[in-house]
This record gives C-alpha cells, sequence and structure tokens, in this order.
C-alpha cells in the first residue's frame, strides 16, 4: 500500500513539470538580482536561486531513485546558512559605512 | 489526481510568492513573500516523500535564515519604500534575460526526462535512517568539512560585525 501510493505521487506529476517550475524560480531569481538595487533584496533572491536548485536536485533524486542528491541538498543548506551569516554581517558593515544598502553608492569596482 | 492538484497549487504560491519578493518595493514584505514561497517548496518536498528534508527546509530557511533577514531590515530601519529606480533600459534587460535564461534551462534539463526510471521507486528513500546512512558513510568527509566551514563562518561574522576593525 505504501509502495503504492508512494508510486502515484511521484508518478502524478511528471519530472518535467518539476524542471519547468526550478527553471521558473531560477530565473525569478535571476531577474530580482539584475532587477533590484536594494542589496538586501539581491541576497534574497540568490537564496531562492539556491532553492530552485535544491527543488531541482530533490526531484532528480526521487526520479532517478538516488539518495545521494538529497545529501547534496543537505550541504547546499548548511552552506547557504554560513553564507547568510557572513553576507550579512558585510551588509551591516556596509550600511555602517555609507548609510544605505543601495549597490549603486558601491561603484568602485565598477569597470 | 489530487497530488497533481496540490503539486499546482503549491507551484501557483511558490511562483506568486517570488514575483512579490521580485517586484514588491517594501523589503519586509519581500521577506514575508519568500518565507510563503520556502512554505511552499517544503510542501513540494513532502510531496516527493522526502519528510527529513522537508523538516530541515523549514527549520533551516524559514526558521533561521529568513529570521535573520528580517532582523537586519529591522534593525538597518529599512522598512520602507525608500528604494530608487534602476533605468527603464535596465529592468527591460533584467525581464528579458530572466525570460530567456528560463527557455535554455528548460530546453537543456529537457531531455533529462526520457532517462528517470519510471517504476520500482523506493519510497522509504527520504526517510531519515536512509539518508542518515548515505551521509555518514559515503559523505562522512564533507560532513566534517561543512562544520569547519561553519566554524570559519561564525568568526567571520563575529569579526565583521564588529564596532572597529585594527
Amino acid at each position: 500500500m505504501n509502495n503504492l501510493q508512494s508510486q502515484m505521487i511521484v508518478e502524478g506529476v511528471p519530472l518535467l513539470h518539476y524542471i519547468w517550475l526550478s527553471a521558473i524560480l531560477f530565473s525569478l531569481g535571476v531577474m530580482g538580482v539584475l532587477y533590484r538595487r536594494n542589496a538586501i533584496v539581491i541576497f534574497m533572491c540568490i537564496e531562492l536561486m539556491l532553492n530552485a536548485v535544491n527543488l531541482l536536485l530533490v526531484a532528480f533524486s526521487r526520479f532517478y531513485n538516488d539518495a545521494g542528491g538529497q545529501v547534496f541538498v543537505f550541504f547546499i543548506m548548511a552552506v547557504a546558512a554560513a553564507e547568510v551569516a557572513v553576507g550579512l554581517a558585510i551588509l551591516m558593515m556596509i550600511f555602517r559605512n555609507t548609510q544605505s544598502t543601495d549597490i549603486d553608492f558601491l561603484n568602485r569596482l565598477k569597470f | 489526481m489530487v497530488t497533481q492538484y496540490i503539486f499546482y497549487i503549491l507551484s501557483a504560491i511558490a511562483i506568486a510568492g517570488a514575483l512579490i519578493v521580485v517586484f514588491n518595493r517594501n523589503p519586509v514584505y519581500n521577506v514575508l513573500a519568500i518565507i510563503l514561497t520556502f512554505f511552499a517548496i517544503a510542501g513540494h518536498y513532502f510531496l516527493l516523500n522526502t519528510q527529513f528534508l522537508a523538516a530541515v527546509h523549514i527549520i533551516v530557511y524559514a526558521g533561521a535564515i529568513m529570521v535573520l533577514f528580517l532582523y537586519v531590515i529591522m534593525m538597518l530601519n529599512l522598512n520602507v519604500e525608500t528604494e530608487a529606480n534602476k533605468s527603464n533600459l535596465a529592468k527591460v534587460g533584467a525581464v528579458v534575460t530572466g525570460g530567456l535564461l528560463m527557455l535554455v534551462l528548460v530546453v537543456a534539463f529537457k531531455s533529462a526526462e526520457k532517462m528517470a526510471m519510471a517504476g520500482n521507486i523506493d519510497p522509504k528513500m527520504g526517510l531519515i535512517g536512509n539518508l542518515g546512512t548515505v551521509l555518514y558513510r559515503q559523505y562522512l568527509l564533507p560532513f566534517e568539512v561543512s562544520s569547519v566551514l561553519f566554524l570559519v563562518g561564525m568568526v567571520g561574522a563575529v569579526m565583521l560585525g564588529k564596532k572597529e576593525i585594527q
């Protein structure tokens, strides 16, 4: 019974729909990075991209019957947590120096 | 089928939340919308029968990371719509780039669908016992290295957060 239910759950939705969903979420994240000027929101859009990739990894791991993908998602979450801690500390420091989180003020590295 | 309806409802919630994140100008609403998106993604994980990842996802993302974002936004007093606009050219460029990237991604991953297994999917694969076995047998070294990463991240955050760096 359990086996049958699980197969229905996986087979009820084709893999292509997961690919579409992840692609839409990822490109919305890219769009947000290019569209916004607030550095914190850009950071959030990066999290959105990471989550789109995570979702696709889990879907593939489920359809290919391989637990390695889910362990990989676990590591991505760990790296994302560390990244957010350091990134927000950098943002706090930038805010302390410029009184703003607008990325267009931080253009000294611009080509 | 019920699962298909749940999938489409969750997908609509996730995409709507992501759209609010990109196009709403108030950072607090952005954070709340992205939490909604993360809960929808956790629902997708439940739908894929990976309960452990769903729980970890809610704890780590909605519980820790987004609370940190909200905390920083409220501490910096950014909860007003003061963000300046980018030029129209940059906005149109961003939307076109995102759309084209989406098409490229879908076409690139489309061929992977044919190789997916149809039958004999192990229903217990996403449970914590099975995942723990894989994590501690095959991925033990990355697991330990990630603890070092956390230590370095913690030290870095404390050092950057200090008032003055000598």
